[in-house]
């Protein structure tokens, strides 16, 4: 494999305490060595990326995204969708189970990862918590485990019954694995499709009330506190109300593994932004009031969010030209987060950049067990991204890598641009732009 | 707002909503807020002058265009009264109903727009059974479309014609509206408010015209965040406390084909809030009745008040036709259309 010198950029390594200009070689997969600029002993015959006036940061980890495969290909494939990542700055996707068929099989999760799907960035699959998705007879974690998946989850068929969900934990527990939640009481939602409020009497559609949300992930909070397992734990997907955040806060402070997630759309769009029926403001869990949009920026500002994830979801065009209600759930969100976490928390809200990047790298590497990432400490692995901190651009979904185009990010203004995009070594995308 | 949040969090700077792009078509009625009080006025002016206009002259307005009805859901009302407003400008008319159509084979609301578009359908009435769909038929076909009622969202002829029939009675002679024409009007809608388009509509309209609306009805028909829903709206939920204050009654069925599950107990319904003639006579003996219809005697209300002298309820049907010959030819007339957006 080509050694690839990355010279004269800044480089920010928030999990190294790294925050300098500084050259850096990636030999063999691996970061190989940072020295001062120009100080590099080993670089003969590397190829030379020039990072003069660049940021040089651990890749991205999207700890949630959805790549459609197997099974739903008009909308996205593994290939399509770490392309996206890729140019999006992500070096790493953890794919959710609710594939067609769903993935609750060891078999599946290697599929996955096979080098036929033509994946550009790492995948790491999240299984399927229990068989089928139907939130019944658990699968095996240890066989999932031993496949590569990094977590077990049911996605958006939450584990409502009690007793399933403690099985869960306990098992997940038991072999090192981390249980992902999308918190909601699906008895409290039907025919819903978006938050309840004063905007969903309004526009006459069915609204979700916040309760659905904090109750189930007040439930689990209860589950894993009675469990008494130091090895559990639990990681509540896209947090969307202020009510889940307490009660996460609450966890914490009593010493409990218990932590969360904030998509970007959640801490930056409320239920305005529906607009008159906008399709791709539709996803679950819902554009909340501005009360909770402004708990998700105090929580990621104090540090209660644990990472930033996407929940990278793509629909076709013609899945989300129709009514309202029976549109499906869901936004891409893979190429967008980066240039909106750069322009809003760090821009207008003043998050210090190696947080900013730590909430998409690091944090995220460290929940789900992903050793070797999110850091570029001599050994790690060899996932780079290398962007123009200063770069201001205009985000054209139709533009976009990934196969589907619904964003409500579409002629958005971002911040930072993604100049490489190096996977393990290998340059996963370069903006066609000098 | 969780319980550290610090007042100046709520100073930072937040990404903007985008103004509304609706409607595409300045033709269109999709809501009533897309009616300035100046092309409101127009339309109840140009409804009083078609209903007076000699019928064979009327009917060279829009002699042989052709406009396409387009109904998800059932309906004799609405559906006639504009069929006979089109007809009676001269239109042709053309009804796609989802029974007899191959919206029963799957196509969708954009494809059979875009037909009726390629079939030579100048503006779509449209009648859905989904929230929001005249906005989406609007902006894949950017013809006019007139919203005949949009799931539990809005139905703005409907309001129309009982501000029309409203006018008649307490403003008898006025058409050109203002924002004190309903000052010191009350209001009041009773009954399944959380399901109802019409209550929507006329909400959000009176109350442009100085009208106060109280709505009244049990909290599963009347969540308390509909009062959010603009200004000059109000709750009440002792019906007759409500009647006292009322000028005009507006009365809505329930609608059992909405309610999802909700299970509600008629005889008590019936019991806090039936209109009945003794109600009536006792709490409101000047008021006037409406009903946007199907009406359920014995129900909200007894045949007695549906039949009796406080009941308009004929009227605001035949307000219907004479309110959508206006905006048929409002849609149909480009040059006809003053205002626009509100």
């Amino acid at each position: 494999m080509t050694a690839l010198v990355i010279r004269g950029g800044h480089l920010i390594d928030p999990a190294a305490g790294v925050d300098g200009p500084k050259d850096i070689l990636l030999k063999d997969g691996r970061v190989a060595e940072i020295a001062a600029p120009g100080k590099l002993k080993a670089a003969n015959g590397a190829e030379v990326l020039d990072g003069t006036g660049l940021t040089v940061a651990p890749g991205l980890i999207d700890i949630h995204v959805h790549l459609r495969e197997p099974g739903q290909t008009h909308k996205e494939t593994i290939a399509t969708g770490t392309a996206a990542a890729a140019a999006g700055g992500f070096t790493a996707v953890a794919a959710m189970p609710n594939t067609t068929p769903p993935n609750d099989s060891p078999e599946t999760t290697r599929w996955m990862q096979a080098p036929e799907r033509g994946a550009v960035v790492r995948v790491f699959p999240i299984a399927a918590a229990t068989r089928g998705m139907k939130g019944e007879a658990l699968n095996d974690y240890a066989a999932l485990k031993s496949a590569g998946a990094v977590a077990v989850t049911d996605d958006g068929r939450p584990i409502l019954k009690d007793n399933v969900m403690r099985e869960v934990l306990s098992a997940a527990a038991r072999v090192g694995m981390s249980v992902i939640q999308h918190a909601e009481d699906t008895r409290l939602t039907q025919g819903a499709s978006m938050n309840l409020g004063p905007m969903s009497f309004k526009l006459g559609l069915r609204g979700m009330p916040t309760e659905a949300e904090s109750s189930i992930v007040e439930r689990d909070i209860r589950l894993i506190t009675e469990l008494r397992d130091p090895r559990a734990h639990l990681h509540v997907a896209h947090t969307s109300t202020a009510a889940a955040l307490a009660a996460v806060r609450q966890a914490r402070r009593s010493g409990l593994r218990v932590t969360c997630e904030v998509a970007p759309h959640h801490f930056l769009l409320t239920e305005e932004h529906v607009g008159l029926y906008d399709t791709n403001t539709k996803m679950n869990p819902p554009l909340r009031s501005a009360a909770d949009r402004d708990a998700m920026i105090e929580a990621i500002l104090d540090g209660v969010v644990d990472a930033i994830a996407t929940d990278h979801a793509p629909h076709a065009v013609h899945e989300k030209e129709v009514e309202f209600e029976n549109a499906p759930n869901g936004i891409t969100g893979l190429e967008t987060a980066l240039g909106l976490s750069l322009r809003w928390l760090h821009k207008e809200w003043k998050l210090p950049l190696g947080r900013v990047l730590s909430l998409l790298s690091a944090q995220p590497a460290a929940l789900l067990g992903m050793k070797g990432r999110g850091t570029l400490a001599v050994g790690s692995f060899a996932d780079v991204v290398v962007f123009d901190p200063n770069a201001e651009w205009t985000y054209r979904a139709r533009e976009g890598k990934s196969k589907s185009h619904n964003s409500p990010f579409d002629g958005w203004t971002m911040q930072g641009k993604v100049r490489w995009t190096i996977s393990e070594g290998r340059i996963a995308y370069t903006s066609s732009a000098q | 707002m969780s319980p550290t949040a610090t007042p100046a969090r709520r100073q930072l700077p937040l990404p903007p909503v985008a103004a509304s792009p609706f409607p595409y078509n300045p033709c269109s009625l999709l809501s009533t807020q897309d009616l300035t009080l100046d092309a409101l006025s127009d339309v109840l002016a140009r409804a009083t002058a078609l209903e007076n206009q000699d019928p064979l002259e009327r009917a060279r307005i829009l002699a042989k265009r052709r406009i396409a009805l387009l109904f998800y859901e059932s309906s004799t009302r609405t559906r006639t009264s504009f069929e006979l407003a089109a007809k009676s400008l001269g239109a042709d008319t053309t009804l796609v109903s989802s029974l007899s159509s191959s919206i029963e084979k799957g196509e969708s609301l954009k494809d059979t727009g875009l037909t009726l578009r390629a079939l030579g359908a100048e503006a779509i009435i449209l009648r859905h059974n989904s929230s929001g769909a005249a906005w989406l038929l609007e902006r894949e076909t950017r013809l006019p479309v007139l919203n005949a009622g949009d799931g539990m969202h809005e139905h703005p002829t409907q309001a129309l014609l009982d501000l029309r029939t409203i006018l008649a009675h307490l403003r008898p002679g006025v058409e050109a509206v203002s924002a004190e024409t309903l000052a010191g009007v009350t209001v009041t809608i009773v009954g399944d408010i959380l399901h109802s388009r019409v209550a929507r509509s006329n909400m959000l309209l009176l109350p442009r015209l100085g009208a106060r609306v109280v709505l009244c009805g049990p909290p599963a028909l009347l969540p308390e965040l509909a009062a959010a829903a603009g200004p000059g709206i109000a709750i009440e939920r002792d019906f007759e406390a409500a009647l006292r204050q009322s000028q005009v009654v507006m009365m809505l069925r329930i609608q059992a084909e909405r309610l999802a599950g909700m299970q509600l107990d008629l005889e008590e319904y019936k019991t806090a809030y039936q209109l009945t003639g003794q109600r009536l006579a006792t709490f409101a003996p000047g008021a006037i009745v409406l009903h946007p219809g199907p009406i359920i005697r014995g129900l909200e209300l007894t045949a007695g008040v549906a039949d009796g002298p406080q009941s308009v309820i004929l009227e605001q049907v035949r307000n219907g036709v004479a309110i959508r010959m206006a905006v048929v030819e409002r849609a149909m007339l480009a040059g006809a259309s003053k205002g626009g957006r509100a």
